[in-house]
């Protein structure tokens, strides 16, 4: 009962946020010079004051703004996200078409970095706690150190280089191999050798991260009193490790891991741009530069409604890994 | 009687014989080369950015272009020298006057959905279709076309209120498709399902777009030009990264790179790659050239002086040697030299910074009153550098400059509400003066609110005439005769700054042909194309 109302008091607010989101962004987005008129007449090569005149009926972008506005939350209450201005086709059509791609992308940089992050961090921590292969640590925090200061566009390219270009291993880019006309297993594999590079060269800045968090959470939690006890009564190492500093280090690990995934439906622009990977990311960059107000708002709509799930669901987790925030 | 003694000779006889025989083999083996070498096989290439639409009736960006100009045709194309070639129409003739065209269809020509397409299409097309939503056509047909209509199934006649000399030109497939009526007529044009499966009479059919990746066009085997087209299907990726497209390239994942592909930096390096081909050829229907643009509402760019000023202080031969890596020829003035009525006799402006101090001296415009920022032009990093070199250049001969960034949503607005001093550009001029150039310079087209005009508010009563009437002559050596003199005002009086003429690098496998045959290069419809097996 006290679990239901938590959770309905935290989803009523979520609401709120979100339109109060919705509501900032589209002002925020008019505020930018250029509309979605003028710029469509000038890449077709020509500005006939008429045409574009005629373009901004359709897009209703005569309307006083607050008129736009209330048009656009009657929708958004329908989920009912409008039409693209440039592809005139419906917003959520588009966002759904690309979400997909997006999550596969996001979520298996999200495993890679997570799972290996945080086994890098224990390992560095480990050793610098029992004062052996102390070297190892090092090895880790500076190869972490390395990877988190250099910048992704650059890693993706190098890899690309690398990896496709000069080993020929692995395709440069695309989701899979077009019009090779595979279907079941073969697909399946065909997109998970096109999602080796992305979703590495994404994943490494955060694995880094993790590595970091977790070092440094875990050597905090062994240099506590109550490990110096298990120790003394004889538990054995990989016992303390698992049982008692692990489970009381992963609560900065969870939070960082909640804003990840917040930012998973967001997309990545640099990498779904270098690797050519249809993810949202890139859609939602393109509607910025052509002033396509109706996707971008949908895509940030979208987006912002993502981060508060993902707050509501890291508060969860909280509560299962740390019984004491329950209680409380 | 002639060839009887030949005949009588056995031994000569035998020899024909042989001959013949010999000669008819080595056709045989080369036609059957000939045919392994010409049919099938899937053409893989780029497009970016990625198009939004591929009605090319509603939009007419380049990438756009590239695809649905293997979807849909025009009544016409256009040669290298620009000149008219049967597309649609087989034939075609204009009336003395210069006021009535009549158009004589192919035959047996069929939409992609196998209705047949009549004269009826044209006339909806170019009447009620492309007259409502061509931003470009739509200007030519309501302020030029009296009439328009279909004098038998295959036949149609348009007459023009006045002459005008370029009509012709305006018949090329971005400009002028045909469109089905059978499918828009007494729709909605702009959300008409069928603007994502588009239907035209193309060499390729639309067959699947999976946005963000891939766009495939598939043959049409009811083409009307029997036998063609060559290749099965036209692969074109969705790469956004232009280094990841140079790789893509150079591991042969896609055959052909257009202009824009790849950074200029990189066409050297991947021109010298074994089996590649390079050409300059296919943009003699756009011919783009770059300009300064200068705000000449007020000052310092108000003044005729100050303005030459600039033109001596820039290194033209600099900037496309090293900015652009040598892409593109000095300009001599607004018309292309490959633009028909070219004229490259005018005032030269030489790079020379004590000329420019002289300018400015004699202006009397005092530049450190007249701060001035440059609005740099949103399209790339070689943009940015020309931007860079330009306030360098400028502050030599006393100028003072800041550059201002922007993204090209506020480039364009901007440029469009006259709130700039200087910025760059480049324009296509559409294989004639009055379709490309005259909409930068005529009075009448400074209009508030509207980039990619006279946004640098240049009059001169006297040129907008000469516009005029060089757009309604007919006369090819008249009209020579007036775009000449327009060349001259506008370079003496610097309506803009002339740059240079770009020049747009295609790379492709060698095992393609055909790639580049017309004036509109790979925008064309590849109905000729095919791949070495």
């Amino acid at each position: 009962m006290k679990f239901l109302s938590f959770m309905l008091s935290r989803l009523s607010k979520a609401i709120i946020v979100v339109l109060g989101v919705v509501v900032i962004n589209f002002f925020l987005i008019r505020m930018a010079p250029g509309d979605p008129a003028a710029l469509l007449a000038g890449e077709a090569g020509s500005s006939d004051p008429a045409y574009v005149a005629q373009l901004r009926q359709d897009f209703g972008l005569d309307q006083p703004l607050y008129v736009q506005l209330a048009t656009y939350m009657k929708g958004v209450i329908r989920l009912d996200l409008g039409y693209s201005y440039r592809e005139r086709v419906p917003v959520l059509t588009l966002i759904l078409d690309r979400l997909p791609a997006t999550l596969l992308l996001m979520g298996c940089a999200f495993i890679f970095s997570v799972v290996l992050g945080v086994l890098c961090g224990i390992v560095a921590s480990y050793s610098r706690y029992r004062g052996k292969r102390t070297w190892l640590d090092s090895v880790l925090m500076t190869a972490a150190l390395l990877i988190y200061a250099t910048p992704q566009f650059w890693l993706s390219l190098i890899a690309v280089v690398f990896f496709s270009l000069y080993l020929g291993w692995l395709p440069p880019f695309g989701m899979e191999t077009v019009a090779a006309g595979l279907s079941g297993w073969g697909h399946v594999r065909d997109v998970a050798w096109h999602l080796v590079l992305p979703a590495i060269s994404l994943g490494c800045f955060f694995m880094a991260v993790y590595a970091r968090l977790t070092r440094a959470c875990m050597l905090e939690v062994l240099g506590m009193d109550f490990i110096k006890n298990a120790r003394a009564k004889g538990v054995a190492a990989g016992e303390i490790i698992r049982h008692h500093a692990l489970r009381n280090a992963l609560l900065p690990v969870v939070t960082f891991a909640g804003i990840q995934l917040g930012q998973l439906a967001g997309g990545a622009v640099l990498t779904e741009t270098v690797f050519g990977w249809p993810g949202i990311g890139r859609l939602m960059f393109d509607a910025l530069m052509q002033r396509d107000y109706q996707l971008l708002l949908g895509v940030f709509l979208m987006t912002s409604a993502m981060v508060v799930i993902f707050n509501l669901l890291t508060d969860v987790i909280y509560r299962f890994i740390d019984p004491r925030i329950q209680a409380e | 009687m002639f060839f009887q003694p030949v005949l009588r000779s056995s031994g000569a006889l035998k020899a024909v014989a042989w001959s013949v025989s010999i000669a008819a083999a080595l056709c045989l083996l080369g036609s059957a080369k000939v045919q392994a070498q010409t049919r099938g096989g899937s053409l893989r290439a780029i497009v970016q950015p990625e198009p939004p639409l591929l009605m090319l009736g509603l939009n007419q960006q380049i990438p756009t272009q590239y695809v649905a100009g293997k979807i849909y045709e025009s009544l016409l194309t256009w040669s290298p020298d620009l000149k008219p070639q049967p597309g649609l129409a087989k034939s075609w003739s204009v009336s003395a006057d210069g006021k009535l065209y009549t158009f004589n269809l192919q035959s047996g020509v069929k939409w992609h959905d196998g209705k047949a397409f009549s004269a009826d299409d044209v006339v909806f097309s170019v009447d009620k279709f492309l007259r409502e939503v061509h931003p470009r056509a739509r200007v030519i047909i309501n302020q030029f076309v009296s009439s328009i209509k279909a004098v038998g199934p295959n036949k149609v006649e348009i007459r023009l209120k006045e002459p005008f000399a370029p009509f012709l030109k305006a018949f090329v497939s971005d400009n002028m498709p045909m469109v089905p009526k059978h499918i828009y007529d007494g729709t909605d044009y702009k959300t008409n399902p069928a603007n994502q499966t588009p239907i035209g009479t193309g060499p390729f059919k639309f067959k699947e777009w999976k946005k963000g990746s891939y766009i495939i066009l598939t043959r049409n085997p009811d083409y009307w030009q029997a036998g063609k087209p060559y290749l099965d299907e036209i692969v074109f990726n969705v790469i956004p990264d232009a280094a990841s497209r140079a790789v893509a390239f150079e591991r042969g994942d896609v055959q052909v790179l257009r202009s824009g592909d790849v950074d200029n930096v990189d066409i050297r390096r991947l021109k010298a790659l074994p089996g590649t081909e390079y050409t300059t050829r296919g943009w003699e229907m756009f011919s783009q050239q770059s300009y300064i643009q200068m705000n000449q509402r007020k000052p310092p760019f108000n003044n005729i002086k100050v303005r030459q000023a600039v033109m001596a202080a820039i290194n033209r031969k600099f900037v496309v040697d090293n900015i652009f890596f040598g892409m593109g020829k000095i300009a001599t003035g607004p018309i292309s030299s490959t633009t028909p009525f070219y004229d490259g006799n005018v005032t030269p402006y030489s790079f020379d910074l004590k000329k420019a101090r002289e300018l400015i001296k004699e202006s009397g415009v005092d530049l450190s009153k007249t701060p001035i920022k440059i609005l740099s032009y949103p399209y790339g990093a070689t943009w940015d550098r020309l931007a860079e070199y330009t306030r360098q250049s400028l502050e030599q001969v006393g100028f003072k400059v800041e550059i201002d960034s922007a993204d090209a949503g506020t480039w364009s607005k901007r440029i469009a509400d006259f709130d700039f001093d200087l910025s760059f550009s480049f324009t296509s001029q559409y294989g004639d003066p009055a379709l490309g150039v005259a909409r930068l310079y005529l009075a009448r087209n400074i209009v508030k609110g509207s980039a990619f005009v006279n946004n640098q508010g240049y009059q001169n009563a006297a040129v907008d005439a000469l516009w005029d009437k060089a757009a309604a002559t007919s006369a090819v050596a008249e009209r020579q005769k007036l775009y000449s003199a327009i060349q001259k005002t506008l370079v003496d009086e610097v309506a803009n700054g002339y740059l240079f003429e770009l020049e747009n690098p295609t790379l492709y496998s060698s095992k393609v042909h055909n790639l580049v045959s017309t004036a509109i290069g790979l925008n064309d419809t590849f109905a000729d194309v095919y791949i070495d097996k």
